[in-house]
């Protein structure tokens, strides 16, 4: 059996991670091919049919402008899951980046763990409601902010494990046989540390969805003409009192998003790291 | 103990250096001049070159940021631009609910999240496990500000529970006001136990395998006891420490929970100041807020010395 196969059906082994796992491609393919998709265009307005509910038409209702709510949500899984791969991208990299220098070498170690911990004083939210206040709101300066938000849980995990590979004797090896430090750690270091990486990456994921919902519902995230998740509770949650559908539907792709990307990410960590696996 | 009380402090000071060092600079990369932006479009260049002056905005970046620091060190936050008064007494203003909603949805958390993470831990992988950690992991993904939205509709719009919004009248008695916090307090407790949960579970399960645990079951000492005083008193720094910073991520992440329930706190200052693009008022609460983590951290840490006597020496 080839060596990816084994990898997912170790992975899928458990009911839970593998319905995790379809629930987050469906997810992934309806954003992806969403003008196919859906029976409706997401902003097609029909004010003879504003705020119905759920009928054999508009299966999950509709909004204040009669626009079909499910493909609103489906358009909507563009922005929010856009976001949410983007900051992992970019978070990720610069994170590892960061991490691996400070794991590595002693001297930057304490002034860059500093600046992580002083990040990480301010809360999530917060932080990122701060950044896109002064950069202004739009999806890239939401995928900035939050990118700056989670890049210091990255060092920390990062930087943890690298703090362990350095003293393992294959890198001393490495490094008595004259491998260059840039090999080192790009290959070897990198390779060592990639599972807790890759299970960071599916928390950061499940963390960026939510945060972008509650940035677009302050009315600091992506513009509000744009479907995400957010932007359709915000607007919606005036109406809530004749149509909670309005509000219902995108809260609960909300909580399916990030409640498969976290069972993913457990499912992930307890088949990468043995330690944990025998704590379960 | 003094040492390393000490050290602690020096290290909570350099990190409160440079998060007003982030704000400061941070607050600097938005576009355009923070004068002409505080007078809007119909000012004049002399308007703005006046006020530039005012505000020391005409001086080099770093003089700026020396003076800036040097009030900020002394407790003065500078002047909210829109609300014609102090930030800092701004901030004090709106501390009652803050406090208040910080410590009821933490208490709430702890209150799920002890006895479920225990529970879980003393019956691993049972059915109890299985529930508690799944209703954990639910909790921890749902974006708070929906879930607040669907109980305002269920407890306070249709059975009419509890008020919908706001803090009550100012004159009101305090258990009045209070009782607005029922519900946004239910709504954070119940999102952060999960959290609580998780770490007690884990660290139960840890001190469950020692061997001081194994030695009192086979010396005769009920399971009851063994539980709740054996190995539940030596989890417990770890449980205190996630207690803590919930509690101390709480103070500023409560910002979205206070805007659904439209209560008059900290944080619906802070969304309303990035609104308006207030910026003193925004870095204000950020440092106020980084400053009550670190302290809620340090006072962790002082606990930790009162509760193990091992970390003392």
């Amino acid at each position: 059996m080839s060596p990816t196969l084994l990898f997912f059906r170790r992975l899928f082994r458990r009911k839970l991670v593998l319905a995790a796992a379809l629930v987050l491609l469906s997810l992934l393919l309806g954003a992806l091919l969403a003008p196919w998709v859906t029976p409706f265009k997401p902003d097609a307005m029909r004010l003879a049919r504003r705020l119905k509910p759920p009928s054999d038409v508009n299966w999950l209702g509709t909004d204040e402008f009669g626009r079909d709510i499910l493909s609103r949500i489906i358009f909507g899984a563009r922005a929010s899951l856009g976001i949410g791969a983007a900051v992992v991208a970019v978070s990720m990299t610069i994170g590892t980046t960061i991490g691996l220098f400070a794991g590595y070498f002693r001297r930057l170690d304490a002034p860059v763990m500093r600046v992580v911990d002083a990040m990480m004083a301010l809360p999530d939210i917060l932080l990122a409601i701060f950044l896109v206040a002064v950069l202004g709101a739009s999806a890239f300066n939401v995928v900035f902010a939050l990118s700056i938000v989670y890049t210091p849980r990255v060092v920390r995990v990062v930087r943890a494990s690298t703090l362990v590979v350095r003293e393992l004797p294959f890198v001393e090896a490495a490094r008595a046989l004259g491998v260059s430090t840039r090999r080192i750690l790009g290959v070897h270091v990198l390779l060592n540390v990639a599972s807790p990486v890759l299970v960071q990456a599916t928390f950061i994921f499940a963390y960026a969805v939510l945060a972008e919902a509650g940035l677009s519902f302050l009315g600091a995230g992506v513009p509000p003409e744009t479907p995400t998740w957010g932007t359709m509770i915000a607007s919606g949650q005036q109406f809530a009192d004749d149509a909670f559908w309005v509000v219902l539907f995108p809260g609960i792709a909300i909580v399916l998003a990030a409640l498969s990307l976290q069972v993913l990410g457990d499912g992930l960590r307890d088949m990468l790291d043995p330690k944990l696996r025998k704590a379960l | 103990m003094w040492l390393t009380l000490g050290r602690r402090i020096g290290g909570l000071i350099i990190v409160m250096l440079l998060v007003a060092t982030m704000v400061f600079f941070l607050t600097r990369l938005a576009p355009g001049d923070p004068a002409a932006l505080m007078l809007g479009d119909q000012a004049t260049p002399e308007d703005v070159a006046r006020l530039r002056a005012v505000y020391g905005l005409d001086k080099p970046l770093l003089v700026q940021f020396g003076l800036w620091l040097k009030e900020v060190a002394s407790g003065n936050l500078g002047q909210s631009i829109f609300l014609q008064r102090p930030v800092t007494q701004a901030l004090a203003e709106r501390a009652e609910p803050t406090f208040f909603l910080t410590l009821f949805s933490v208490s709430i958390a702890a209150l799920i999240g002890i006895p479920a993470g225990v529970a879980s831990a003393v019956w691993r992988g049972r059915a109890v496990d299985q529930i508690v950690s799944g209703l954990a992991m639910l909790a921890a993904n749902v974006p708070s500000f929906w879930l607040g939205l669907i109980l305002i509709q269920l407890f306070a719009v249709r059975l009419g529970w509890f008020p919908v919004a706001g803090y009550g009248d100012p004159g009101a008695p305090l258990a009045d006001r209070l009782g607005h916090l029922i519900l946004p307090a239910s709504v954070l407790g119940l999102v952060n136990s999960a959290l609580i949960t998780r770490f007690t579970r884990a660290s139960m399960l840890d001190v469950l395998n020692e061997d001081y645990v194994r030695t009192a079951r086979s010396k005769g000492v009920s399971e009851a006891r063994v539980v709740l005083r054996h190995a539940f008193g030596n989890a417990l720094i770890p449980i205190i420490t996630v207690v803590g910073l919930t509690a101390a991520l709480l103070v500023g992440g409560a910002i979205v929970t206070e805007t659904v329930f439209g209560l008059p706190g900290v944080g619906n200052l802070v969304v309303s100041a990035v609104l308006r693009r207030d910026y003193p008022v925004i870095q204000g609460a950020l440092i106020v807020v980084a400053a009550v983590y670190v302290l809620i951290n340090l006072a962790i840490d002082v606990i930790y010395t009162l509760v193990d006597p091992r970390v003392r020496t």
